[in-house]
């Protein structure tokens, strides 16, 4: 965070900070939008791409901002959230209002899209009422013909007393120029201004109607040619009352498949490496260590990193994958053919499809909730997405079902743990939605059908997998030391077992795991599968100790029946979401608070669920 | 046709708003996006099971849910 102005606490009043402004002649741009004008694809390029993320006075969220230099100028700029009203109620728009109040700036850039100036000027208009520097970016002018728009930017900026330049910030046209237009408006203000109250700077509605309707008249014309594009069509298809939904399901299908046919020999190809690296590097460097130290450095740390490694490969991949379906505007789409079930669950269609996504894996899922700008739909679906069955936890099953039940029963077992998977992510849904309303209505743009550049997909898959290192790997690499530790100290006993603290715990817990017919040494893997759900099964092997003759399986089968078995695959699918999960609900929600509350109600579903079934069967005679 | 609530106007028909009857939240972000007094709009497609409506007005295409859609006045042409 080597470029925040980390100044809340010395500006308790929420004043101007002159600092700001006085550091070595730095100068502060902002730049402010509507949602879908390509925006970020603007700062992405304008920046080069390496924002880093910086607090601010009177705002509790985190901006991008970059430092760049233009000409000699050195500049910052920060890139505010998509905004419709200044005078809006959603936290994106009090962010943006707060940051004008509090900081001042010697320019600002704003963004709207071109075809929709009709309605977008409007933002234009009220930032010219605040009197503050600005310049108009018209985006994705080269779409305007195709929508049969004509502009004339010098009367839009006769009216709006400010630059106007139509650009296509995804290809790059107009770049250069808006470019040297930037400078030059940058030259020209000396000093930083800052914005009065923004309420009281804005004139009426009437009033404001007849200056938009004005400049509309001279510089923006649309023609009929609109109505039927290419987008109408898709539409007539794509949304189809009949074939609309089929055609969602079998899109999700093929993206799931290529996220996850394409990540897993990515992660195992890593994991090889990673592993590679331990035994020729590693191991013989530590190798003087005594066993303890040596053992904690090697399966602690250096296995806390490889399970962060792990997730490299599927973000990036699924982030390809969603740059493709958010800048198709597909995604909106889908909230269109979801929503008359996901609305009885306070949910809309994009959480249903980061949902289906989760079945790969919970990690990107959970970060993919971003594009929701409604805070309450954004917790409701973190609540419900690390119910979803992910590969990690598919695995386990996949093992424990064969070994234990029938190839007749295994899959309609497995089957059986998806449709509770669902049942536990509605429930869930319906208990919270009252404790987290989603407070803003659905009223979501349809943007044309787009393509994203090779470019957005690269840039998409690596500011995620940049988040996703940033906010978690400390917390992932602690906790598997941690529970390294529990495994192995104290260190005159055996791994894992019952001397360890993790074997005092699996004690310490049979009051509670006992009734849903989890032993002591079942509740030693579990405390394995926090760090990720697949090592279950890695701690399974060391507990039981396995002989080489029988194998994990055939130990497994010897010292549980199948009533145990059943109740532990289903605690293990509802318990805890993995450690790298709670990480990033915790980096997304910025509350551990409402990360513990994850982990406490998955618990408890855990185990009301176990000990229904387990009781419930046991009562049966099973 | 005389006055009705844009929930209620026919597939396929244009209509112009007369006004709209929210709280403010909802009036700003639905100003913001093109709905103002005497704008045409149009109705293109309903999702099924009382799912929301797609519309059209101006340049822009949006989706939202009936409930919101019957605070919006139109006088369809």
């Amino acid at each position: 965070m080597t470029n925040s102005i980390n100044c809340n606490k010395c500006n308790p009043d929420g004043s101007p900070l002159l600092d700001v402004s006085t550091t070595a002649g730095l100068k502060q741009i902002a730049v402010v939008g509507m949602p879908n004008t390509g925006k970020s694809t603007f700062f992405n390029r304008f920046t080069g791409a390496n924002a880093s993320i910086g607090n601010w006075p009177g705002i509790t969220v985190d901006l991008l901002v970059a430092k760049i230099k233009l000409g000699i100028q050195e500049t910052q700029v920060v890139d505010l959230p998509g905004i419709y009203d200044l005078r809006g109620f959603s936290e994106d728009e009090e962010v943006v209002r707060q940051f004008l109040e509090h900081n001042a700036v010697h320019l600002i850039i704003i963004i709207l899209n071109t075809t929709q100036l009709d309605r977008q000027i409007s933002l234009a208009l009220q930032l010219k009422h605040l009197g503050l520097p600005a310049l108009l970016l018209l985006n994705m002018a080269d779409e305007a013909p195709k929508f049969g728009v004509q502009i004339d930017p010098q009367q839009i900026a006769h009216h709006l007393g400010m630059p106007v330049l139509p650009i296509s910030a995804k290809y790059g046209q107009g770049y250069a120029q808006a470019r040297n237009l930037i400078a030059l408006e940058l030259s020209r203000q000396a000093e930083p201004i800052l914005a009065g109250k923004i309420d009281q700077n804005l004139v009426s509605d009437p009033e404001f109607a007849a200056e938009m309707s004005a400049l509309l008249q001279d510089g923006f014309h649309v023609s009929d040619a609109f109505k039927n594009t290419l987008t109408t069509k898709l539409d007539r298809v794509l949304l189809h009352p009949v074939f609309g939904l089929p055609i969602f399901f079998g899109l999700m299908y093929l993206l799931f498949q290529i996220v996850y046919t394409v990540g897993k020999p990515l992660q195992d190809g890593l994991n090889l490496l990673v592993e590679w690296f331990k035994n020729i590097a590693i191991e013989p460097a530590l190798s003087f260590l005594p066993k303890f130290p040596h053992d904690l450095l090697i399966d602690g740390i250096y296995g806390g990193m490889a399970t962060v490694a792990a997730f490299i490969p599927v973000i990036w991949v699924f982030f390809i994958c969603m740059a493709i379906v958010e800048d198709s505007g597909y995604l909106s789409r889908s909230a269109y053919l979801m929503d008359a079930f996901m609305e009885r669950l306070g949910l809309d269609g994009r959480s249903f499809v980061m949902s289906l996504m989760g079945f790969g894996c919970n990690v990107p899922a959970i970060m993919g909730l971003r594009v929701m700008r409604s805070p309450g739909l954004r917790l409701l679906s973190m609540l419900v997405i690390p119910f979803s069955l992910c590969s990690a936890r598919l695995n386990v099953f996949i093992f424990m079902t064969t070994a234990l039940f029938s190839a007749r029963v295994a899959p309609l077992v497995l089957f059986s743990l998806y449709l509770f998977s669902f049942v536990a992510a509605i429930l869930t849904a319906f208990i919270f939605k009252g404790k987290y309303p989603n407070q803003e209505p659905l009223i979501l743009e349809l943007p044309p059908y787009r393509f994203p550049t090779f470019k957005q997909m690269m840039l998409r898959a690596w500011s995620e997998t940049k988040h996703f290192l940033r906010f978690s790997w400390r917390f992932i690499i602690f906790g598997v030391v941690a529970i390294w530790l529990c495994n192995n100290l104290p260190t005159n006993v055996e791994p894992a077992s019952a001397g360890t603290i993790s074997g005092a715990i699996g004690q310490a817990l049979q009051p509670i795991l006992r009734p849903i017919g989890i032993n002591p040494k079942l509740s030693v893997a579990l405390i394995f599968g926090f760090i990720a759900k697949e090592i279950v099964l890695g701690g399974l092997a060391i507990i039981y100790a396995t002989d080489q003759d029988v194998g994990l399986a055939g130990a497994l089968a010897r010292e549980i029946d199948w009533v145990q078995a059943y109740s532990f695959m289903l605690f293990t699918l509802l318990y805890v979401p993995c450690l790298s999960t709670v990480a990033v609900i915790k980096a997304e929600s910025k509350s551990t608070k409402f990360a513990m509350l994850g982990v406490v109600w998955s618990l408890a579903l855990a185990w009301i669920a176990s000990f229904i079934f387990y009781q419930g069967a046991r009562a049966l005679g099973f | 046709m005389s006055l009705a609530e844009l929930s209620t106007l026919p597939l396929g028909t244009t209509a112009s708003i007369l006004g709209l009857t929210t709280e403010t939240v909802l009036e700003q972000r639905l100003q913001a996006l093109g709905f103002r007094v005497g704008k045409q709009i149009s109705v293109i497609r309903k999702a099924w099971l009382g799912g929301p409506l797609h519309v059209r007005i101006g340049t822009t295409e949006v989706i939202m849910r009936r409930n919101d859609a019957r605070s919006i006045q139109v006088q369809p042409h």
